[in-house]
């Protein structure tokens, strides 16, 4: 199991992108996009549906993240953020009567077929949810340890507890009462707690739903500031509909509405000189 | 077109508690009498016990009452021993076997089961819970003691026999039939109870623990049993509060015999069973006397597990240590 440990969470594939037309950073008019990905994509999603029951809640989604991005998801309030989050690592089979078609591939790997285990591609695709939800019974340190212990790594978790809290700059903040209660902490420091326990089995893609939506500005900052440390190592998509944040944190941004993957490209780009007239609508705060 | 909002955001309006508020007030007078007249009849009740129970009391001596384990109302020797171990042992066999079924249960029918059995389920456990004791009592002596003696102890003494526990001749009758057939009392009690405390895990808990990667069985152990493990102790001495007071399906499989026996197949008696078969018959103040004194210890046995019952709730829900919540 220690090997899993050593793998690094940023992509190695040497493969390049099979078919550069896939790519959403397409070529403005105006010129080349600022951000080109370069490096196969980490994560890529073609003909993605989604269905609750007879509810068509996703219509053919296709989109790339290149690794060690943000990606961030906008869009009105049941446009189908969370429920394109939740298929990225399969959450949504533990609703019942929903399902998801199409291809999922992460460094070029299939995860959205039947043979392979949701239960191992959430290992490699870790979540934080809208709400901070540390398990109230563990101490801080058992909650950051809860995964390990899971996929049952064996050894010194004190020192992947430790380096995992000092990612989610959290650690100065709890390194002297890491057996106090996880229930202790304010919201902030749960949702960062949260983040940490996501991180110590180290997922090479982290989803992140509206992860901020709970927390004052100050935590807000604080999560803010952590994505951007973490990008230097994962690959992470966020739900939001707060547009400022995702201008502030993402690469790229993907706009959403009614189910339609309007339009994806660079954060700039969208907010600035979207082509699509919703989208524009919608960054303009005509709709929403 | 109403502000982009989460559907799934938690609602932001809570109204505050007003404290002032004078409908509120007549509220909270009204739950403090309520309150206090339940109070009032529980001592009434201990009082009417104690006062018939004092003539027993006085000639006999507490401790020799409660520790000798001689009961024989001709000569007018009255020890309390027998029926509190017999009520004891037969509740805690009837726990040891109730709990873990009605938890599986519980987690059957709220987390993993199929749908399609989980209403058949759970009708079942309500029609176990309108059966009248005494109908245990005649399907515990009519079917379940002779299974006992022919099938069930035979097989216990060949494979566990060299516990004390298991040993001696398989009767049918005894500690471990009352055991049994409390067990099936409890166990509709005990599982309706824990569903309705599994019900209270936050689904974001489950959520939590399988989005780091556990199959749906370590998602229970990780995040819904810790979360539910208070609520289910209390489950659990609800269970154990019928099985001690149960009298009618008890008295008849426990073979109804004051004595003391290390084994389950041997027969035994309880307090309740003991109360309700000697009552009507008692002559002299001494014997009803020692029949209420019995009654008496029944209801501290009752007060005392409810008070662990407590401490142990309490202690579970204030969490690991260091924990403010
Ligand atoms: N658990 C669910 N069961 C049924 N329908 C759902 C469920 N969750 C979401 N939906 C539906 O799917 C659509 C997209 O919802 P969602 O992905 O939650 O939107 P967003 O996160 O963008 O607000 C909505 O029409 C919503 O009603
Ligand atoms: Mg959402």
């Amino acid at each position: 199991m220690n090997a899993a440990q050593e793998i690094s969470p940023v992509n190695s594939s040497p493969r390049r992108p099979v078919d550069s037309l896939d790519t959403p950073v397409r070529v403005s008019p105006e010129g080349p996009a600022p951000v080109v990905a370069a490096e196969p994509p980490k994560l890529t999603v073609k003909n993605l549906d989604a269905w609750y029951g007879s509810n068509h809640a996703l219509h053919g989604v296709n989109l790339t993240v290149p690794p060690r991005s943000v990606m961030a998801a906008i869009g009105p309030s049941g446009c189908g953020k969370s429920t394109f989050l939740r298929c990225l690592n399969r959450m949504h089979e533990l609703i019942p009567g929903a399902r998801a078609e199409g291809t999922l591939l992460i460094d070029g790997q299939d995860l959205l077929s039947r043979d392979v285990d949701p239960v191992t591609l959430r290992r490699r695709v870790g979540m934080v949810f809208q709400r901070p939800n540390p398990f109230p019974t563990m101490s801080i340190r058992d909650n950051v340890a809860a995964g390990l212990k899971l996929n049952g790594i064996p050894g010194n978790h004190h020192e992947i507890v430790e380096r995992t809290l000092r990612q989610s700059a959290l650690w100065d903040e709890v390194k002297d009462r890491l057996d106090a209660s996880a229930l202790s902490l304010s919201g902030g420091q749960q949702q960062r707690l949260c983040i940490a326990r996501a991180l110590a089995v180290q997922p090479e893609v982290l989803l992140m739903d509206e992860p901020a939506s709970a927390l004052d500005p100050i935590a807000t900052a604080k999560i803010e500031d952590l994505i951007h440390e973490l990008k230097e190592r994962y690959t992470i998509v966020i739900v939001t509909h707060n547009m400022q944040q995702a201008g502030r944190v993402s690469d790229q941004t993907a706009f959403f509405y009614m189910g339609d993957l309007i339009e994806v490209g660079p954060t700039e780009k969208i907010f600035t000189n979207p082509s699509e007239k919703r989208t524009e609508d919608y960054v303009t705060g005509k709709f929403g | 077109m109403p502000p982009p909002s989460d559907i799934s955001a938690p609602a932001a309006h809570s109204t505050p508690a007003r404290a002032g508020n004078p409908g509120d007030r007549a509220w909270g007078w009204g739950i403090t009498i309520f309150g206090g007249s339940l109070l009032v009849v529980a001592g009434l009740i201990l009082y009417e016990l104690g006062r018939v129970a004092a003539p027993s009391w006085g000639q006999l001596g507490y401790f020799k009452f409660l520790f000798s384990s001689a009961w024989d109302p001709v000569q007018e020797k009255f020890g309390a021993l027998p029926f509190i171990y017999g009520t004891l042992v037969t509740s805690g066999v009837a726990l040891l076997i109730a709990l873990p079924v009605s938890v599986g249960l519980a987690l059957f029918l709220s987390e993993m089961g199929p749908r399609a059995l989980r209403a058949p389920v759970a009708y079942s456990i309500e029609v176990l819970a309108a059966i009248p004791s005494v109908i245990y009592g005649l399907w515990g002596l009519f079917v379940m003691v002779p299974w006992l003696r022919s099938s069930v102890e035979p097989f216990l003494q060949k494979t566990l026999g060299f516990l004390p526990i298991f040993q001696g001749p398989p009767i049918g009758l005894g500690y471990l039939a009352a055991g049994v057939i409390l067990a099936l009392m409890i166990l509709p009690t005990i599982a309706s109870v824990t569903i309705e405390v599994l019900k209270t895990v936050p689904p974001s808990l489950k959520e939590g623990a399988l989005a780091l990667g556990a199959t749906r069985w370590e998602s229970i152990r990780i995040s819904v049993l810790p979360y539910a493990r208070p609520g289910i102790i209390g489950a659990s001495l609800l269970g154990l509060g019928r099985a001690l007071g149960e009298t009618m399906a008890v008295t008849m499989v426990i073979g109804n015999s004051p004595e003391i026996h290390a084994s389950l197949f041997a027969p035994g008696y309880s307090l309740p069973a003991v109360i309700a078969n000697e009552f009507a018959e008692a002559t002299g103040d001494v014997h009803v006397g020692a029949l209420a004194a019995l009654g008496l210890v029944l209801f501290g046995i009752t007060l005392i597990l409810n008070a662990i019952a407590r401490i142990l709730v309490e202690a579970v829900a204030r969490g690991p240590k260091g924990s403010r919540a």
